[in-house]
């Protein structure tokens, strides 16, 4: 069984690599002190599962997961964190708190022996961490890239993922629209249509169309469509 | 209950000025004058010194009491109890018919002169004393939330240094040394034990000297090192004359995670904290800087959670908000506190 434990503390890996020496069956290929280092090390050894800590520089431990198409089973090991404590209960994923023991460890060890199971999507999609309101981490290629919501334009949705609009061109995430509508801050980001979630900051114009229908103009000349339920909201947000 | 205590304070003066119109009434008919005359002297005495009351106490809401005040009271006092009185005695000539009320009107006039001067001096006095009591209990009133946000930011400070995340994480790392290195393992717990009993003990309000709060940072750094490994440097220089410069306890240990958290968790690799402290116009300047990635921050970092709530001990203690400065540069953040010392404190 290959195994990867990602964490920024290395005494954390520690005790797990120490924990790990009475599997004779598993295989430690890789140990990494963040996201970045974790995403490239699980395309190149295919672990069958991970260790990973939540807190970690640059992207957190469920970010990590969103950059990875067919995750491997998770352990989380964390200290205290009051979100992942609620998604964990919520999903009964298996997790560890720090510190934990060795027998708290074999225990989440012979649940892993026994299922394989994948980490479900809606697990990640339920997880609001406090920095998924203010960033989105995205792929571009091989790079991983930390997009601060504010150089959002918009959000398009674009069947089993999304674009997401920036100056830089878009990116595709594999979420849902409602995902965003959710996480992203209600005040700046506002779904106008059934397939638009909009930066407040880029509209210049809301412009009429034929009929009762409208559409708004961004800053940079691009037209999106409004639903009417998408211009109530938004003349509710505006406060007109 | 406000609109209720000026409908009554309405009511209280009306009633002193219809007494006061009553009882001069009935002192001017027991001295034989005129009915008439007698009522309409007492009612228009009455209703100019409402007015010349009205507008003493407006003065003296704007003059606080002092000597140079004092003066100028007196003086607008005497100055519009002779407006008064003159007015009255012209008032009354003109109305008047009865000889007898017109022959003593001359009789009377340095009378109502010291009688309204009197009168209007009382009614400056009184409207002293009524904005000194008002000010007195806002005064109370605001050391009293001064006192209670003062306690809630020590509770809040407290809440910091003993993080639980920093503590779990600890005792984490502590765990796995015992297995590989029981030494260091035991070396910590008793950094950690120094550290938590030294947040304990010390009160909020406390001034400590600059080298008791930079050996109970160097606890708190230990530890930290130990479980980031080679990834924290951080480097501290105080100059010589600082050591024995005063600080409030416990102010920089929140202010140095805020830092640890903010280059550790934003940068990739090696990340150099350095705590700087010298003495700038007989003030203890303490900087602390910390790399950050300008590219991802969020505008709204570095407005944490620790800042906040050293910036309002800060402002607690010294009565001043400028005392605590954030600066971005580049891709440096750096975080400055001015402690003023000696007599400079408030207390």
């Amino acid at each position: 069984m290959k195994v990867i434990i990602i964490d920024d503390e290395p005494l954390a890996r520690g005790i797990v690599k120490e924990y790990l020496k009475s599997y004779s069956q598993v295989q430690i290929m890789a140990e990494c002190g963040d996201g970045f280092d974790g995403v490239k090390a699980i395309a190149q050894h295919q672990p069958d599962l991970i260790f990973l800590d939540i807190q970690m520089p640059k992207i957190n431990g469920f970010e990590m997961l969103e950059l990875i198409d067919n995750p491997p089973t998770v352990i989380f090991t964390t200290a205290f964190d009051e979100y992942a404590m609620k998604a964990f209960e919520a999903h009964a994923i298996d997790y560890l708190l720090k510190p934990f023991g060795k027998e708290r460890f074999d225990k989440a060890m012979s649940k892993r022996l026994w299922q394989k199971n994948d980490i479900p999507s809606a697990l990640i999609d339920d997880v609001s961490s406090p920095e998924s309101s203010n960033r989105v981490v995205v792929k571009k290629g091989q790079n991983i890239v930390v997009l601060p919501v504010q150089r959002i334009f918009y959000i398009e949705a674009f069947d089993d993922y999304v674009k997401i609009h920036t100056a830089e061109g878009f990116y595709l995430k594999k979420k849902t629209m409602s995902y965003f509508e959710k996480t992203l801050d209600p005040s700046q980001f506002v779904r106008v249509h059934r397939s638009f979630l909009l930066n407040l900051q880029e509209l210049t114009r809301i412009e009429p169309m034929e009929k009762d229908n409208h559409v708004v103009l961004l800053k940079n000349g691009m037209r999106i469509p409004l639903s009417q339920s998408g211009y109530a909201k938004l003349k509710g947000v505006l406060g007109i | 209950m406000a609109a209720k205590q000026k409908f009554l304070i309405g009511v209280a003066l009306g009633g002193w000025w219809l007494l006061w119109a009553s009882v001069q009434f009935f002192v001017m008919l027991n001295y034989g004058l005129a009915m008439r005359e007698s009522a309409i002297d007492s009612i228009a005495t009455a209703i100019v010194l409402a007015l010349a009351g009205y507008v003493m106490v407006t003065m003296v809401k704007y003059y606080r009491l002092s000597p140079k005040n004092i003066l100028y009271v007196i003086g607008a006092s005497l100055a519009l109890a002779a407006l008064c009185g003159g007015t009255l005695h012209e008032l009354m000539k003109h109305l008047a018919d009865d000889e007898n009320y017109l022959k003593s009107l001359n009789i009377i006039l340095p009378l109502r002169l010291v009688l309204i001067w009197l009168t209007v001096l009382t009614g400056a006095l009184q409207g002293w004393l009524w904005f000194h009591v008002k000010e007195q209990r806002q005064q109370e009133l605001h050391t009293k939330e001064a006192e209670q946000l003062l306690r809630e930011a020590e509770l809040a400070s407290l809440r910091q240094q003993l993080q639980p995340h920093f503590l779990f994480n600890s005792l984490n790392s502590i765990s796995s040394l015992t297995m590989v290195q029981p030494e260091l393992a035991r070396k910590m717990i008793e950094q950690l034990s120094d550290f938590l009993r030294g947040t304990v003990k010390k009160d909020g309000n406390q001034l400590v000297t600059l080298q008791d709060e930079l050996h109970h940072l160097g606890l708190y750094l230990d530890i930290e090192k130990v479980r980031f490994g080679h990834r924290l440097i951080t480097l501290i220089n105080a100059e010589a004359n600082t050591g024995l410069m005063k600080l409030p306890s416990l102010l920089l240990q929140p202010l140095v995670e805020n830092a640890i958290k903010f280059g550790l968790y934003d940068t990739i690799g090696e990340v150099t904290i350095r705590i700087e402290a010298k003495s700038d116009n007989g003030m203890l300047l303490i900087q602390i800087t910390n790399p950050f990635d300008p590219a991802t921050a969020s505008p709204k970092s570095g407005t944490g959670f620790g800042l906040q709530s050293v910036r309002r001990r800060l402002a607690l203690l010294f009565y001043r908000h400028d005392l605590l400065s954030i600066n971005k540069n580049e891709n440096i953040f750096t975080t400055t506190i001015k402690i003023p010392q000696g007599e400079d404190r408030t207390p």
